[in-house]
């Protein structure tokens, strides 16, 4: 795999949202972003490839909306 | 009790005011005097100028790597390092009351020397201060100071203080490897440009006989030092240094005081181990260096041309390997035997070797001193993976241990004719490997380039280049990705420069002088 596929993939989208909502059901803002780092680690080495969690890191980067609310 | 007693070395006034020396080195530390050494063993008489009348005091180098070794058995000083120092290959990394992980550094047999020896830095100064002046050829100036320079373009105008008065000379070559707070590189008003990182770090040398294995332990959180990390090395006659990170707010004239310090190695070694203090510290580590290491006649070595934090032993290690790629090159150019143009391969070859270094110690202190809470939670995950997940280890960064540059791309080596997939790539620091009841890298040419011949019946020899037979069922060929008939030439330094599946004595001399900087 040499490039990020961003086309719908997952087979159950609710499940997959409700699975790592789910996850950080009682967990504490320190222990949710302990949690988070730990699966992007994982996932990150399923993945394989640098160059893809790049392109990912970006994605990501880029989607953030210049949200009107923040703060709110 | 230490065994080391600090050795005074006489101060001499000068006799040779106005005089005019070949090479000068200002500085007499680890860098300078290794530069000295190599220097005077090809036959160049040297002039060391140190400010000060003693080796090194306290914590500095601990960790000298197997290049470094191998450099230092060229030197002939390899054997009393490794008989004095504490041998190490292992580390174990903990994690808050857990071990995460242990690792093996050389898992691979044959090699003359281990991974690493620790051993304090005095111990090397003191030997290589006797090794010069066994060649009769190093001119060793104690509480001589560097006070003034005009770097000209035919020579090197030093004005030296001393307590006796001052003095002029002039050098054909200046090496200035006058350290972190090199005064050279101040008088010559040369930025030394990179990063601070914003922590602090207390170094402690302790005395204990405590029945630890020799191994490089770190703790990131450890129960007795909660909120920062600590690594503990073992030295020569029972001294123990322990890094403590203390973070960005802490005190360091408070946290210096010597009860304050012994308490924290108390909560780390239980109360049941006796112990002294040696030496304590304070350090705030930076990662920087100098544009260009070669100024005209003046050149810069070790940490007056770069400076590094302490995780990975990339300091001293990467100073020793300045000092082993110059002097080869400076007295082919002393000799005539090489343009000047040769030297600026020094620049060419050291610093992607140190930006290299630079890297590598910067990522381990961003791992070990989180820029933010981000980093932090990534840092203290991959630990918490470790512990379980071998695919999680080799994220762990508590220092990135010191390996030779490879000189990639460097213009003194013969690019292949032929495929050479196996082996130590072009520019790879030669590998060692059993031969004849000993060692390749002992059979190669100290002063010299040699050729290692794999095989029986292959090509004659060159004039001026040592010729090594290297039988091709053995663990050098494999090292090397030899088969019978191929040849591969080796540096002054020891460093791969060509290597042919066939070859001719005019390809080898072809390479040769390419290596020589004669030839492109």
């Amino acid at each position: 795999m040499t490039a990020l596929d961003t086309s719908p993939r997952l087979d159950d989208p609710d499940l997959a949202f409700e699975s790592l909502v789910e996850a950080h059901r009682d967990l504490t803002p320190d222990q949710s972003r302990r949690l988070d780092a730990r699966l992007v680690l994982l996932l990150a080495n399923h993945i394989g490839s640098v160059t893809v969690l790049r392109e990912a890191i970006a994605a990501a980067r880029e989607a953030a909306w210049e949200a009107p609310e923040a703060g709110r | 009790m230490a065994a080391f007693e600090p050795p005074h070395y006489p101060f001499r006034p000068a006799t040779d005011d106005g005089a005019r020396h070949r090479v000068v080195v200002a500085g007499g530390g680890l860098v300078g005097l290794t530069a000295a050494l190599d220097l005077a063993r090809r036959g160049q008489p040297v002039v060391v100028l140190d400010d000060d009348d003693t080796v090194s005091t306290g914590s500095r180098a601990i960790c000298f790597a197997k290049r470094t070794l191998e450099i230092y058995d060229r030197l002939g000083i390899g054997g009393a390092i490794r008989d004095k120092g504490t041998t190490w290959n292992t580390g174990r990394v903990y994690f808050g009351e857990r071990e995460v992980y242990g690792f093996d550094l050389l898992p691979e047999r044959g090699h003359r020397n281990p991974a690493f020896v620790n051993l304090q830095q005095y111990y090397v100064e003191h030997w290589l201060v006797e090794a010069c002046l066994a060649t009769g050829l190093v001119d060793l100036r104690w509480k001589h100071k560097v006070a003034g320079i005009v770097n000209g373009a035919d020579g090197v105008r030093l004005a030296v203080e001393t307590p006796a008065g001052n003095y002029s000379l002039t050098a054909d070559w200046l090496l200035a490897c006058d350290g972190a707070r090199s005064l050279v590189r101040e008088l010559l008003g040369l930025a030394f440009v990179g990063k601070v990182f914003r922590d602090r770090f207390l170094i402690a040398d302790v005395v204990m006989h405590a029945d630890f294995p020799a191994e490089r332990r770190f703790w990131f959180e450890p129960p007795f030092h909660r909120g920062g990390s600590v690594l503990l090395h073992r030295q020569a006659d029972d001294v123990w240094r322990i890094d403590f990170q203390l973070g960005w707010d802490a005190d360091p004239e408070v946290e210096r005081e010597p009860e304050r310090v012994r308490a924290r190695v108390r909560a780390m070694l239980g109360p049941a181990i006796p112990f002294e203090l040696e030496w304590v510290s304070i350090y705030t580590f930076r990662c920087r260096r100098i544009e260009k290491f070669r100024h005209g006649r003046t050149i810069f070595l070790g940490d007056a041309a770069h400076q590094v934090s302490p995780f990975g032993a990339r300091g001293g290690n990467g100073g020793v390997q300045d000092a082993d790629n110059l002097g080869w090159k400076l007295d082919a150019v002393i000799r005539g035997e090489a343009p000047a143009t040769l030297l600026d391969t020094y620049d060419i070859e050291r610093i992607p070797a140190t930006d290299e270094n630079i890297l590598n110690s910067t990522r381990s202190t961003d791992f070990i001193t989180p820029k933010n809470e981000a980093a932090r939670a990534y840092r203290d995950a991959v630990l918490e993976l470790a512990a379980r997940h071998d695919f999680a280890r080799p994220l762990v960064n508590s220092g990135r241990l010191s390996r030779p540059a490879v000189l990639h791309n460097s213009p003194l080596s013969t690019p292949d004719e032929a495929p050479w997939a196996d082996g130590a790539p072009l520019g790879a620091a030669a590998p060692d490997a059993p031969l004849d009841n000993g060692f390749l890298l002992d059979r190669t040419d100290p002063n010299g380039f040699t050729l290692l011949v794999f095989g029986e019946g292959a090509p004659g020899g060159v004039p001026g280049v040592k010729r090594v037979n290297v039988p091709v069922a053995s663990v050098a060929a494999e090292r090397y990705g030899a088969g019978t008939g191929n040849a591969v030439l080796l540096r002054p330094d020891q460093h791969v420069a060509a290597r042919w599946r066939r070859c001719d004595p005019a390809a080898i001399g072809h390479a040769r002088d390419r290596a020589l900087g004669r030839v492109a």
